[in-house]
Parts: C-alpha cells; sequence; structure tokens
C-alpha cells in the first residue's frame, strides 16, 4: 500500500548517467580580474519577472556598484553596473536566447578605473532582523544562480511564510562540463558556508544541509573542514546521477519527500538555493556588495583552455572566450548553460547575464547529431523520466496540438531535464515537443488572461459612460431648479418692489398691499 | 373633431393594450441558450473584426456555423478551442487562428485630437488634447475603432511583435 519513502537515501526516480567531461576546468583555479572589454551590454531583464526600469541616461558617469536599473512590479531585480565608466546608451541588444531576439540593455564604455561606488560598512547581519536582510539581499539584485534566475529575495520571503524545516544548499551540479559550483565551493568555502548559515536565519530553518555530488572530492572536503568551524551545517553527499541538480529530485535524495504535483518546495518545509546565491547572499549581508559578477564556466572542445572565470554581467561571451586563448575551430554549437539543459545561443555578441553557468564552444563531435526517426515505444524514456511521466505520449499528443492530453499524461510536471531525449533510440527531439506545447499553453494563458482583462475594461468604461450621463443629467436638473429658483426670487422681488411703490403712491395705507385695500373697499 | 379625437384616442389605448397583453401571453422562448453562452466567451469589445457587427451577431453565426470559431482575431486561439470544445468541433480541423493585431499610433502624424480614445472600447488608448496619444498593448485589442476614428489616418493594426518572453520554440519537424 506503501510506496517505500527514499528517506534521505540519497536515491532519485529515474535519471541518466551522461559523461561527467569536467576534468578540463575542475583542477584550474577560478580565474579572475579579467581585461575589461571595450564595451559592457547589461541587459535590464537578467532575471525571470518583469525588467529593471533604468535610472541613468545616455552620458551619465557611473560607479561600480552604482544602482543603474530599479527592481519594478511584483518580480524583478536591481541592476548594477559592474564597473565604472561612461553610459553610452539604453538600447536593444541582442540576447543569450536561442530567439535571438533583443532586450533592453544599459551600454557602460568602461573607464579602466573599476572605482566602486562608496559602500558604507554593513552591521553585523547576525544582529539584524530577517526581514532587514532579505531587503538588503534585493537590494543587492541577488537572484538564483543555479539557472532559475528567480529573485532570491522573493524566495526568501516566501520561505518566511511557511514553516521551512530543511534549507538545503544545491551543490551537486549534475550537469556535463560545468565546475562552476565545484570551483566555488573549492575556493569560497567559508563564504558559502556563511552564507547557508545567513540564509537559514532568514528564513528561520530548522536544518541546513549542503548537498554535493560524490564526484567533487575536493569541493566535499573544502566545504566539509569549512561547516566543522562553524557547526551546526550539515554536509551531505549524494550520488553523481543526473538530474541531482534539479530542486525536486535533490529534496528527494536529501529528505526522502517529493514535491507533489502542482506544489513548490515551500509545501513540504524545504527550501533550496544553489551554492553561488549562497555566496552572492554573503557578498552582499557582510560586505554591502550588489551582484556584479558570476563565475562562469568556459569550456567545450573548440575552447583553448578550458577554465572557470569570474566575469562581470555584460561582457560579451566573445570577450570571455578571448580570455580562454580563444576558439580553436568554428564551434558547432554555442551553449549558455549545460549540454542537457543549456540554451542555444543565436552569436558571439552575447552578453554574460546573472543566469549564465557556463559558455560552451562543442566541437561536431560534441553535439553527436542525429536525424530523429519515429517513436518505437520501448518506453526507456518512461524509465528515464525523474519525474514519473510517459514522455512519449507527451510528445505524441503535443505534435497533435492535443494539449489537453499532453498535460494529463504530465507536460505540467516536466522539468524539461532532457533525459528521455538523452535515452531515446529513435534520437526524437522530446524537449522541444515539450517547450513547444509549454510555449503554447502558455500563450492560450495570457490571451485568456488579456480578454478577461479587457472584459473588465470594457464594463468599467461602460459604468463610468453611464455615471457621467446621471451626472450630467443630475447637473442639468440643478441648473433648471436653480433657474427656477431663481425666476421665483425674481418674481418675489418684482412683487416686493411693486408693493413699495403702492406704498409711495398711496401714503393712506399703511401695511395693507393693493389687492387688501381692493377687498377693503369692498366691503360694506 | 372632438368625438374624432376620443375614438382615435380610445381605438389606440384599447389596440395598445391588447397588443402588449398579447406579446406577455403569448410570448416565445426560441432564443438558443447557446447564444447567450457563446457570447459571454467572446470578448465584447463589439470590434467588428470578424466582418459581423458585433458579439451578438458574431456568437449567433457562429452557434449557427455560418462563422468559423477561428473567426475572433482578439480572442486568438485559446478562444477558438474553448468555442470548438463547446460546440463539440474536432480541433484538429481548426486550421490557423486570426491572429490578435495591436493598435500602432504614427507619433509623426498624431495631432492630439483625443478622438481616438474616445472612441476606444477599452480605454487602450491615453493622452491629452493636442498632446500625443498612445496605446497601451495590454489593454488593446485591436478592435480598430480607432483607425476608424482617427481624421490623419496615422492609426494601423499590426501583428504583436514577439518578446523574449513571448517567444517559444516551434514544434520539431515530424519524424
Amino acid at each position: 500500500m506503501f510506496a517505500p519513502r527514499l528517506f534521505g537515501s540519497g536515491k532519485i526516480r529515474g535519471g541518466v548517467h551522461p559523461d561527467g567531461r569536467k576534468d578540463a576546468t575542475s583542477d584550474r583555479p577560478i580565474l579572475t580580474n579579467l581585461p575589461l572589454p571595450s564595451r559592457l551590454y547589461v541587459p535590464l531583464n537578467q532575471h525571470s519577472g518583469d525588467d529593471a526600469l533604468p535610472l541613468v541616461r545616455p552620458g551619465d558617469r557611473v560607479l561600480k556598484g552604482q544602482l543603474i536599473g530599479k527592481a519594478s512590479g511584483r518580480v524583478s531585480a536591481s541592476i548594477h553596473a559592474p564597473t565604472s565608466g561612461t553610459v553610452l546608451a539604453i538600447e536593444a541588444v541582442t540576447m543569450p536566447h536561442p530567439s535571438g531576439l533583443p532586450a533592453m540593455a544599459v551600454i557602460i564604455e568602461p573607464d579602466g578605473d573599476d572605482r566602486w561606488i562608496e559602500i558604507p560598512t554593513p552591521p553585523d547581519p547576525f544582529s539584524l532582523d530577517p526581514d532587514v536582510l532579505a531587503s538588503k539581499v534585493e537590494e543587492a539584485g541577488v537572484v538564483g544562480m543555479g539557472g532559475a534566475i528567480f529573485p532570491a529575495a522573493i524566495k526568501l520571503r516566501q520561505g518566511r511564510r511557511f514553516e521551512i524545516q530543511t534549507l538545503i544548499i544545491n551543490g551537486s551540479e549534475c550537469e556535463p562540463f560545468l565546475t562552476t559550483d565545484d570551483r566555488l565551493m573549492q575556493e569560497r568555502a567559508d563564504e558559502i558556508v556563511e552564507g547557508t548559515r545567513l540564509i537559514r536565519k532568514i528564513i528561520e530553518a530548522y536544518r541546513a544541509v549542503i548537498a554535493i555530488e560524490d564526484n567533487k572530492p575536493a569541493a566535499i572536503a573544502a566545504i566539509q573542514a569549512a561547516a566543522n568551524k562553524v557547526g551546526a551545517i550539515e554536509v551531505m553527499v549524494v550520488p553523481a546521477h543526473y538530474p541531482m541538480g534539479s530542486a525536486k529530485q535533490l529534496i528527494q535524495a536529501v529528505t526522502g519527500l517529493e514535491v507533489p504535483a502542482g506544489k513548490r518546495s515551500n509545501d513540504i518545509g524545504v527550501l533550496v538555493h544553489n551554492v553561488a546565491t549562497a555566496w552572492a547572499i554573503q557578498q552582499a549581508l557582510v560586505y554591502g556588495k550588489p551582484l556584479l559578477s558570476r563565475v562562469t564556466t568556459v569550456a567545450g572542445a573548440c575552447v583553448a583552455q578550458p577554465q572557470n572565470v569570474e566575469v562581470l554581467f555584460g561582457t560579451p561571451i566573445e570577450h570571455v572566450f578571448k580570455v580562454c586563448g580563444g576558439l580553436t575551430g568554428v564551434p558547432a554549437r554555442l551553449l549558455m548553460g549545460g549540454p542537457m539543459m543549456g540554451q542555444i545561443l543565436p552569436s558571439l555578441d552575447v552578453p554574460i547575464i546573472k543566469g549564465s553557468s557556463g559558455v560552451l564552444a562543442l566541437s561536431k563531435a560534441e553535439v553527436n547529431a542525429h536525424t530523429s526517426s519515429p517513436c518505437i515505444r520501448c518506453a526507456r524514456c518512461v524509465d528515464a523520466c525523474p519525474m514519473g511521466l510517459v514522455p512519449l505520449e507527451m510528445a505524441r499528443n503535443s505534435r497533435a496540438d492535443k494539449l489537453d492530453a499532453a498535460q494529463e499524461f504530465g507536460l505540467r510536471d516536466c522539468i524539461l531535464c532532457g533525459s528521455c531525449a538523452y535515452v531515446c533510440p529513435s534520437h526524437i527531439p522530446l524537449v522541444q515537443y515539450f517547450e513547444y506545447a509549454k510555449g503554447e499553453l502558455a500563450d492560450r494563458r495570457s490571451s485568456q488572461q488579456k480578454q478577461e482583462y479587457t472584459k473588465g475594461l470594457i464594463d468599467a468604461r461602460k459604468e463610468r459612460l453611464e455615471q457621467e450621463r446621471l451626472a450630467k443629467e443630475a447637473a442639468k436638473a440643478a441648473k433648471e431648479a436653480a433657474k427656477a429658483a431663481k425666476d421665483a426670487a425674481r418674481a418675489a422681488a418684482k412683487a416686493e418692489k411693486e408693493a413699495a411703490q403702492a406704498k409711495t403712491q398711496h401714503p393712506e395705507s399703511t401695511t395693507t398691499s393693493p389687492a387688501d385695500n381692493c377687498v377693503r373697499e369692498e366691503q360694506p | 373633431m372632438l368625438t374624432a379625437t376620443l375614438v382615435l384616442t380610445l381605438m389606440g389605448l384599447i389596440l395598445g393594450g391588447l397588443l402588449g397583453l398579447a406579446s406577455r401571453a403569448f410570448a416565445s422562448n426560441d432564443d438558443n441558450p447557446l447564444v447567450k453562452e457563446v457570447e459571454s466567451m467572446l470578448p465584447g469589445s463589439q470590434c467588428g473584426q470578424c466582418g459581423l457587427p458585433g458579439c451578438g451577431p458574431a456568437a449567433e453565426a457562429i452557434v449557427n456555423g455560418t462563422a468559423a470559431v477561428t473567426c475572433c482575431p482578439p480572442g486568438g486561439r485559446a478562444l477558438a478551442e474553448s468555442l470548438a470544445k463547446k460546440l463539440d468541433i474536432d480541433i484538429s480541423t481548426l486550421g490557423a487562428a486570426a491572429v490578435p493585431q495591436l493598435a500602432v499610433i504614427n507619433a509623426e502624424q498624431c495631432t492630439g485630437c483625443t478622438r481616438c480614445y474616445k472612441a476606444c472600447p477599452t480605454d487602450a488608448i491615453v493622452g491629452a488634447s493636442k498632446q500625443l496619444h498612445s496605446v497601451i498593448s495590454a489593454a488593446c485589442t485591436g478592435c480598430s475603432q480607432c483607425v476608424a476614428a482617427c481624421p490623419e489616418d496615422c492609426i494601423s493594426l499590426q501583428a504583436e511583435t514577439l518578446s523574449l518572453t513571448t517567444w517559444h520554440w516551434h514544434k520539431p519537424e515530424a519524424a
């Protein structure tokens, strides 16, 4: 009757074991203080949610860390100048997105001084109120650095509304090629542990666990050593198993709990943050530093010197490749993120943003392109799906545009991890089908919402016009009444005047009106 | 003269009363309730982009089968599908839905005459007398009433441009 609960056993359902290919970068230190590019293209939207509002004009001088884009809307994040320089323009530039569509960005010409704006020494964060700390995280523009790019402060505030039993700091980094979290944990373990303690203080979690995959022994040792210094932070080693780094799978591996369909991790008392987010939160709260740069893995067979680099946001990826020795050939595919879930890049002229965990220049051999053939219903994708869904049926229905049926087979719960497409012997682009179907469904939802919104507007307008009409009528009636009253007053005044005249003409009648006189005269 | 007036008035009153009573007593209930339901699903901006004089006649035409469920550009694909479901039409036979359009004001030609925003059924145009008017695209249904109202002929309808949030992957080529 009861399914066996995987209580913290480190196991997840389904999944795959892709070749890690992390050796090229995991042993090389993070390269910092890169030469500045000639221009920085800082997008106003580097997060999920609404664009930040620009606070600068072309020609303005900005200092490093200065707020140049203010969060606006319910879900948004602030943007800061990554270095000192001059704002050249605020215009649309091509985004690191498979569509190749442009979006607004602040273009900054660095002056080379890299001069910081004055940052007052912040008070000890452990003495502050959790809500104050969450606001500071918001001011620093911190977003989820694992790839979801959801504003961190909103997630922290949501966490405060729930009773969080377990805070999980995600250091599993299951994507092949990527080693940014690995290097960060090796080199900045103390900061990550302090960040973990701060997040735990904000959300008042009972337990804090830093979960790391077992293929990163150096990171495990570094984090363990740092955690031992402070105590009360658990380090858990989880098996290297794709997609362990996905929040829902990691929760299952660490706590044994499964997030129910359509619910969030908050609902079962768990909150997950990435190690890089923990680092960014620590920098914001301890030093008052806004998020200006991130560590990104530059790898792939076409990169001369693959390594991790700490890059300022807005740096064109062409510059990043140049710093890493340039490209050795024409890459068959450019990716932002890992090969399983990363996004195809339209060109080299796109900037690094807050969510860029890696930039990969893959050779033809690494891309391993196939033409797809029809589905043979082998159900390997069903076995591989970590969410327990039926990918072959989801794809079949998406292809026939039967989106409701696709949803019944679990489209809504699909995390787009790509495990199904990885194992498919027919090389069917399953994830693309799901991306298409999810996009179509989102389109429909938004047009439905717009229709409801405009219907409300039409009703509001009708009501307003009706009220205006009534008000006009009332005003007209009032005017007429006023006119009538005026007329009456004038008539009365006239009558009085006449009476006065009559009085002067007939001095014998003292207080009576002419009519009274008549009546009296008629009396015998 | 007086008799004639009285007789005619009396006749008018009696016949009018009879007609009124008859309309109550013999009222027919053949209004298709489905038309009402379909009308409530339509956007209700009476824009006439479907080629019919408003959402009421459009609902009637859709129910009678003289207009396609895909005829409503502001409703888009979502409306077409929910209508198809309501009317038991196979979704796969629908074909492409009309694409939603948005009004765009040419800033160089606008004189700020205020006529377009007075005509807009959704209050989607903002402006003031002798000031440049502008369309709030989130509220625009593409009903084209402003296009007809504009004396400068400076409003046009254009398909919505894709942004990073509205773009999504196309369907893969069939295997």
